[in-house]
């Protein structure tokens, strides 16, 4: 009898700790769903074509946010133009090249390090070398140089997880056949690996897309009559923009505030669901 | 005529520990050469410093020579991407890429530069054919190779080592994970293929051993016990270690 009642304890402690875990996990639901239904109805009422494709006009408290748009469009491109190349080399090269020693230690160590320093650190870190030392000024080049100094450990992980991910199996075989460890990473590994890739690529860009502080010193222009013409110019951005509007403007309209916060949502949104779309698209269709 | 010589091969792990002790061994062209014996005796391991797959892992061979045709492949100048398409390799798990058939079956061809369609096709029949998987698969050659079942399979790796033309096929268990039927299958191709090209196989059994082998030789602990022709390896082996192992008096 006693044996009877202490299991019919546990399996109730059981469900218990099981119903308190799963209602938990779904509180965190709650935050994301709110943020989105709360930018959503207070900007929607904003949106209209002239918002999206006209100028700020009276000291931006009306009229569209063109140049803000456009300039987070190039500052992500010119990002991911230094960010990709590099840290899909650099991860090929510790996935597939490097022997574990202190040298590929080091190497990561300061990967988990770069990824973890504040973002204005960057920003002032950009400032100085890009902006000062290397005489870019204040510029789109210089603002995507210092983003894509932040996003590269993202790439570089996510891409060497990637890489590993394809089975050693494929790479023994392929050499087995007489190909060089070039051909085998060309044709094999890197086709088998890039939806991973893809996936990481477009989360770390996404984050520097809405990124403000490394910008605030580099790029970044409180107001310009026109779009950048150059890489170095400097440029209006969408966070930035935010920024500004919702701090320095006085008697500023809220719902170009909430305008603003909505479209640089929808812009990481959207990247976000392409990243999820391409993963499972991906795995729908892998062979191993 | 013998097509590979091993003189004084010793071979060791990177840690020390040593997997291969003094074999001396040559391997004749056009028959079935069958490595057996238990389990951690040296057989896979000399199979890869055939091809010098060992290249790889943390094997290094720490001395004697292996000739290919008079050559010794473990040279260092030796070009092992030349070598590896001399000796093919199949594997005890189908590993197939993750293509289609047809790009399975080229890609060792198209990794050496072949453009040429017409090749290709010949490249793709030939090996299918010789691999007894042709009036299988023959008009579904586009579709991923991963939907073959693990007999098939195998027999496309099988195909996919003959379509490079090899002179030297190096076999590793190939038939470990297979039915009984695939491996009658594999079997037959060996036997058809030994007209052709020098076989080195490691069987998954004794038994397999005694089926397929025009020569074996025994591998016990890192060393090579007896070599001789297999019918008189698997009736009257020459020494008592050998009898033991073949009687099933240990494994």
């Amino acid at each position: 009898m006693t044996v009877k009642r202490s299991r019919m304890d546990r399996t109730l402690m059981q469900r218990l700790g099981f119903a308190l875990m799963s209602l938990v996990a779904m509180l965190t639901i709650i935050p994301i769903l709110a943020v989105i239904v709360y930018i959503v109805s207070k900007g929607a009422p904003a949106i209209s074509w002239e918002f999206l494709s006209g100028f700020p006009h009276d000291g931006m408290r009306a009229g569209g946010i063109l140049p803000a748009i456009v300039g987070t469009l190039y500052l992500t491109l010119g990002t991911a133009v230094f960010s990709v190349p590099l840290g899909i080399a650099a991860a090929i090269y510790l996935s597939e090249y490097a022997r574990e020693n202190w040298l590929t230690r080091a190497i990561r160590i300061a990967i988990i390090n770069l990824a973890g320093i504040p973002s204005v650190v960057y920003g002032l870190f950009g400032l100085g070398l890009f902006v000062l030392f290397l005489k870019f000024g204040t510029s789109i080049l210089a603002a995507s140089l210092t983003l894509s100094i932040m996003t590269l450990p993202v790439i570089i992980s996510a891409s060497e997880e990637a890489l590993r991910a394809v089975p050693q199996s494929f790479r023994t075989v392929s050499i087995a056949l007489g190909g060089t460890r070039w051909q085998t990473i060309r044709r094999i590994v890197l086709p088998q690996a890039l939806p991973g890739i893809l996936t990481g690529v477009i989360l770390g860009l996404e984050r520097a897309a809405g990124e403000t502080a490394p910008i605030l010193f580099t790029g970044a222009a409180f107001f310009l009559p026109q779009l950048p013409h150059s890489p170095l110019d400097a440029t209006m951005a969408l966070p930035y923009h935010l920024f500004v509007i919702s701090t320095q403007v006085p008697e500023m309209p809220i719902q170009i505030q909430y305008g603003t916060a909505l479209v640089l949502l929808a812009f990481v949104l959207l990247m976000n669901v392409t990243a999820t779309v391409i993963r499972s698209r991906a795995r729908a269709r892998r062979q191993w | 005529m013998d097509k590979i010589v091993i003189e004084h091969l010793n071979l060791q792990y990177s840690d020390g520990t040593e997997s291969l002790r003094d074999i001396n061994l040559s391997i004749p062209a056009h028959a079935v050469s069958v490595l057996f014996g238990p389990a951690g005796g040296g057989k896979s391991s000399l199979l890869r410093c055939l091809n010098r797959l060992n290249d790889l892992t943390e094997v290094k061979v720490a001395s004697g020579r292996i000739l290919l045709d008079g050559e010794n492949i473990l040279d260092p100048k030796t070009d092992v991407i030349a070598l590896r398409r001399r000796v093919g390799m199949v594997f005890a798990r189908p590993v197939v890429l993750p293509m289609s058939m047809r790009q399975n079956l080229t890609y060792a061809l198209e990794l050496a530069g072949e453009k040429r369609r017409s090749r290709l096709e010949e490249a793709v029949e030939r090996g299918l054919k010789l691999a007894a998987l042709w009036d299988e698969v023959k008009d579904r050659l586009d579709e991923p190779a991963i939907a073959l079942s693990g007999g098939q399979q195998q027999r496309l790796c099988l195909a996919r080592v003959l379509a490079q033309q090899p002179e030297v096929i190096l076999l590793d268990e190939p038939t470990s994970g297979l039915d009984p039927i695939s491996t009658a299958k594999v079997e037959a191709a060996l036997q058809e293929l030994k007209k052709e090209y020098t076989l080195v196989l490691v069987p998954h059994s004794v038994q397999q051993a005694a089926r397929t082998a025009d020569f074996a030789a025994f591998f016990l602990q890192g060393e090579l016990v007896e070599w001789a022709p297999g019918k008189e390896i698997f009736t009257h082996p020459q020494q008592q270690r050998t009898e033991d192992y073949v009687e099933g008096r240990f494994g």
